[in-house]
Formats: C-alpha cells, structure tokens, sequence
C-alpha cells in the first residue's frame, strides 16, 4: 500500500509540474499582448506596463520566477483587474463555483446511483425503458443547452424562478439542474451496467443459496459490489462538472472562477489563464490522487497488482 | 436359392460421377465476422433508427447547402430575424441570413468535426497502443507512464491550451483532438494486445514462424477492431459535444462559419425574443448525439452478443 500512495503521488507532482510548463510557453508564445485593448497605449506606457509585469525579461528568466512563486503558491497579478492577485481572485470565486458543483454532486450521485438500482433489478419492465430513456437524453444534451431550455421555460415562460445571477436558493434551482442533469445520466447508465454484471456471479447466487433474505443480498452484496466501478468515476465526475461551471457559470450569470477563467481566455490575460489552469489542475490531480487511494483501499487487486 | 444371385458380377456395379460425392461441400456461403455483425445490427431496431437518423442529417447537410437560393453568409436584412416561413424555412437570424442554409452548413462542420475528431484520435491510439502492447518492456513502460501523467487532467484543460495556441477554426479542433484524445484508446488497444498476445492461435502462428508483422495485421489488429470500432462510434457525440462546447466559450469556430456550437452560442443572445434561433440548432445537436448514441449502443450489443444488456 505504501508502494502505491508513493507512486501515485510521484505521478501527481509530475503531472503539475509538466502542466505548469506547458501551460507557460504555450500561452505566452501566443502573439500579441494583454495591453493591446480598445484604448491604444503609448509605446512607452506599453513599455513601462511590461517591465512592471516582468514581460520584458527574457522567456527563461520569467519561467524560473514563475515556477520560484508556484512554489510559495503564488500565481501573480491579474493583467486586467488592476491590483488583484490570482490567488484573490481563487479566494473570492472558488467557494461559489464549489457550492454549485457540490449541490450539483449532492443531487446527481444518490439519484443517478437509486435509477441504475431500480433500473437493473426491474431489468425489461417500463421503469427499466423509463430510466435507460432518461438516461440517454440526458447524455445527449449538452448542459449549456439544458441550462438555456431551463431558463426560457420557468423563467421567461413560466416566470416561477429567478432567470440569473446568484443570491440565494431560489437562484440555485435551474443552475444545478442543468449541471447535475448529464452527470446523472451517465451514473444511472454506468450503475445499471454495473448491477446486471454483480447480479449474474456465482457469489450472489451463493448468498441466496444459503438463504440470505433478498434486502441483505441487495444492499451488502449486490450495491457493495456494483458501487466499485462508481468510485473510479469520481475523479472524471469533479472533472465533468469543473467543465459544466464554465459555461453554467457564463449563462446564468453567477460570479463564479468558471466564468473568470472563459473571461480570461477571451481577454488574454495570460497570468490569470495560466494561474486558473495551473489551480483547476491541481485541484483534479488532487481529486484524482484522493480517488486512487480509495480505490487501492476498496479494491485489494489494484495495489497488489502494481 | 439361385446361386447366381450371390455371385457379385463385374457389371453389377457401376461408377457413380464424380461431382456427386460433394456431400460435405459447404453449399452456403460462409458468413464472415462483419456480416454477422451487420444482421445483428439490423434486428436492433432502435439503433437502425439512429443510423437512419444520422444518414438523414448527413444527406440534408450535403444537398441543402447545395440547391439552395442563399448562401451560409449571403444577408436579407430587410427579413434579418423573422420566424420560419415559406421564405426562409427556419426563418434569419440577426443580420438576416436564412438559418435553413446555414443550420445544414453548419451540420457539415460539426460532424466533420466530430468524425474526424474521433476516428483520427482512435487511430493514433492503436499505432502508439498497439506498438507499446507488442513490444513491451521499456518502451511499453515509457509510454504509459505518460499517459498516466496526462490523464490525471481532463483533455478539456489542454485542448482550450492548444486551441488558443493554434487558434480556432474545424481543423484547429481536430488538430487539438488528435493530440489529446488518443491517450485512452491507447490504453484500451494495448491492455487488449497484451491480453491476445497470450493466446494459443498466437502462439500456433508464431511457431508456424509468422512475421511480427502479420502477427499484428492478422491476428492482434482485428480482434481488437470491434472494440475500437465502439468507441470510435461513441466518441463521435462527444466530439460533436466538445466542439459545441468551445465554441459557446469562444474558441471553436469563429463567424461567419457557423457550426452547431457556434449557431447555439449565438442564439443564446436572442433566445428570449427569438427562441427559434437556440432551439433549431441545440435539437439538431441533441439529436444527433443521441443518435449516434444509441448506434453505438446497438453496434457494441451486436459485436458482443454477451454484453447485451
């Protein structure tokens, strides 16, 4: 077990390092530069913002800085919102973009998990063809697209919730449900595949054999078992929905990192991009290296094999 | 009774032609793997009517532009967002172009996108997959322990990196998907040849003293196209949706080429006056993944028979 927390962490702090670097050099061979807006700047402006920013240094030069600041959590100035740091900007946004993923998670895990249950053990009946259907639609709408539908329907038709912004739970309806809608697709898809594999071993048909009443055999054998797959889901899961913030974020207005990072995209602020890629990278690595030691946890075969 | 009757003459016998002795010959034409597949598939009904789906979208996406009056870009302001009509099927939107022509233009782009953007990736990861299954040792180690580095971040987080690199436009996206999304087939490809490579008919052919080479072109490679025939299917809806997705956050395709994306992040603007205009292309988006969805679902049954669920 010791081998494999250490390897997995060794992958980890790779991972970060080689995002970082590739993050730098792509993003700041990018031609042009952040001062280049609507308002023309004197050359010497121009100039003197550079060398303030540190952009006139050689490339080389600023990675050390850089990589030196990362060290100590830094991830610099925003080039646009003058006098904030990245790390500002994390602080203030980050808890918002949080809570909407983790109501999003908190809606989709236990009932996508209870429609893949109910799907796989009435296999064939109509809730079977109800759930597999609901499933499929909801993998094939995109969440933006969801988002928007909400929107036209319970706020601009219907006028029952709020359209935008985010001041309370009455705002939190429609995000969340556009968010939690595909995740939850794919758990029902995935935890039905999952039971009608479990349902079909010789351990399942041994508990029954030796008279183990039907409740037990369902919750201690059957979900136990089928539940192993979801875990190595999560990791894509957080992934999934970081994702969704973006562009949720950007249709229902919520001042959230996500929509700071598509900001910041389109406006080229490169230390903010690169700040915001390096922090959602390590906060999935993190989130991936939580799930990998789960899994070694839960499932004996994948440290021993390694 | 009759002695004679006993006595086998020399004429008793006579010869039979020689086609008549065929009796074991195989009269049927034999049924090869793909055929089997294909009548499989054909009783599914629900995934022939997402083939039949997308090969409707395909041939509209093809001819529409084509006989058609207007031009993805050709403007009549005086109509500029009108509803659907006998003028304009679909009706304009705001600089007045038909969103019939345009809709069907941007059909092209988006399941360009999301063919080549899935086949070319999945091929790549068959090469670098099956190249590191069959060799093993330190390159094999080499390889996947990059890959472990580069997955532990969704592809998302380096496609946006390199779409602002190269910039954005349909080739740009496959471009960026090519470099990102071969990683898990590669896996899958190689956890499959490492599996084949064990088999008796492997070993036979190889005792029999067959090349490297068509080990992997007869043996290795087809036994692993059925399953990366399946998720190059599935990867299809997800390329769309990839697609529609950076060019709602602006990287995708850039006006006045429309794509699915493109068109819904525009129509989002308006959708609160002119609902048609998100509507049209965000149904046409949700269809199509949904049915190549539910293709690839019937083509994973139909290679499979014993995952049919």
């Amino acid at each position: 077990m010791k081998n494999y927390i250490l390897q997995r962490l060794i992958i980890s702090v790779i991972t970060i390092f080689v995002l970082a670097t590739v993050s730098f050099f792509l993003l700041r061979s990018l031609p042009g530069n952040p001062f280049q807006t609507e308002t023309v700047l004197s050359v010497e402006t121009e100039a003197r913002m550079m060398a303030y920013y540190g952009l006139d240094k050689p490339l080389f030069e600023q990675y050390l800085t850089y990589l030196g600041n990362l060290l100590h959590g830094d991830l610099g100035y925003s080039l646009k919102y003058t006098n904030r740091t990245v790390n500002n900007m994390i602080a203030s946004a980050f808890p918002i973009s949080a809570t909407l993923g983790l109501i999003s998670l908190g809606v989709a895990v236990p009932i996508g998990l209870f429609l893949g249950i109910i799907s796989a053990r009435k296999r064939g009946k109509a809730v079977d063809y109800l759930c597999v259907f609901i499933s499929v639609i909801g993998v094939s709408i995109p969440s933006f697209i969801m988002g928007s539908f909400l929107q036209y329907i319970f706020a601009v038709k219907l006028q029952l919730l709020p359209i935008a912004q985010w001041k309370g739970l009455k705002f939190m309806v429609l995000p969340t449900v556009a968010l939690s809608l595909s995740l939850l697709a794919t758990l029902t898809r995935v935890m039905r595949a999952s039971m009608l594999e479990v349902i079909n071993q010789d351990y399942i048909k041994t508990a029954r054999a030796k008279g183990v009443p039907e409740d037990k055999v369902v919750l201690r054998h059957e979900i136990r078992n089928a539940m192993v797959p979801i875990v190595t889901m999560l990791g894509p899961m957080v992934a999934s929905v970081l994702m969704g913030t973006f562009v949720i974020e950007k249709i229902f207005a919520i001042p959230g990192l996500g929509q700071h990072f598509v900001n910041s995209i389109t406006g080229l602020d490169y230390t903010m991009t690169l700040g915001l890629t390096v922090f959602y990278g390590t906060f999935l690595v993190l989130a991936n290296f939580i799930v990998d030691i789960a899994y070694g946890i839960i499932d004996p075969r994948i440290r021993i094999e390694k | 009774m009759n002695k004679t009757t006993n006595i086998l003459l020399p004429n008793a016998f006579e010869f039979i032609e020689d086609q008549n002795l065929d009796s074991d010959l195989i009269t049927r034409t034999s049924v090869t793997f793909w055929t089997d597949v294909w009548r499989r598939l054909l009783k599914n009904k629900v995934a022939m009517l997402g083939l039949f789906i997308i090969v409707i979208i395909m041939i509209l996406s093809i001819f529409v532009p084509v006989f058609s009056e207007y031009t993805y870009k050709s403007q009549d302001l005086a109509n500029a967002n009108a509803a659907p009509s006998a003028l304009h099927v679909f009706g304009t939107d705001n600089l007045g172009r038909d969103m019939w022509v345009r809709v069907w233009v941007g059909a092209r782009v988006s399941l360009a996108v999301g063919i080549f953007g899935s086949v070319i990736p999945s091929l790549i990861g068959i090469v670098i997959g099956g190249i590191s299954g069959y060799f093993g040792g330190k390159l094999d180690m080499l390889i996947m322990r990059s890959i472990d580095v580069a997955m532990c971040v969704p592809s998302m987080i380096y496609i946006i990196l390199i779409m602002l690199f190269i910039g954005s436009g349909p080739v740009s996206i496959i471009i960026a998907f090519a470099l990102t999304g071969w990683m898990g087939s590669a896996r899958s490809v190689r956890g499959m040849i490492l599996q084949l490579k064990e088999m008796e008919y492997v070993l036979a052919s190889k005792a029999l003293g067959a090349s490297s080479a068509s080990l992997i072109f007869n043996h290795l490679i087809p036994n692993t196209l059925g399953i990366v025939v399946v998720s190059m299917t599935m990867g299809i809806p997800s390329a769309i949706f990839y697609e529609a997705y950076l060019s709602f956050i602006g990287l995708g395709v850039a006006p006045p080429i429309p794509s699915w994306g493109q068109l819904s992040n525009a129509g989002i603007a308006v959708f609160r006056v002119y609902p048609s205009q998100l509507m049209i292309p965000s149904v046409l988006i949700s269809l199509t993944m949904l049915s190549f969805n539910l293709f690839g679902d019937g083509l994973r049954d139909a290679l499979d028979p014993k995952l049919r669920s």
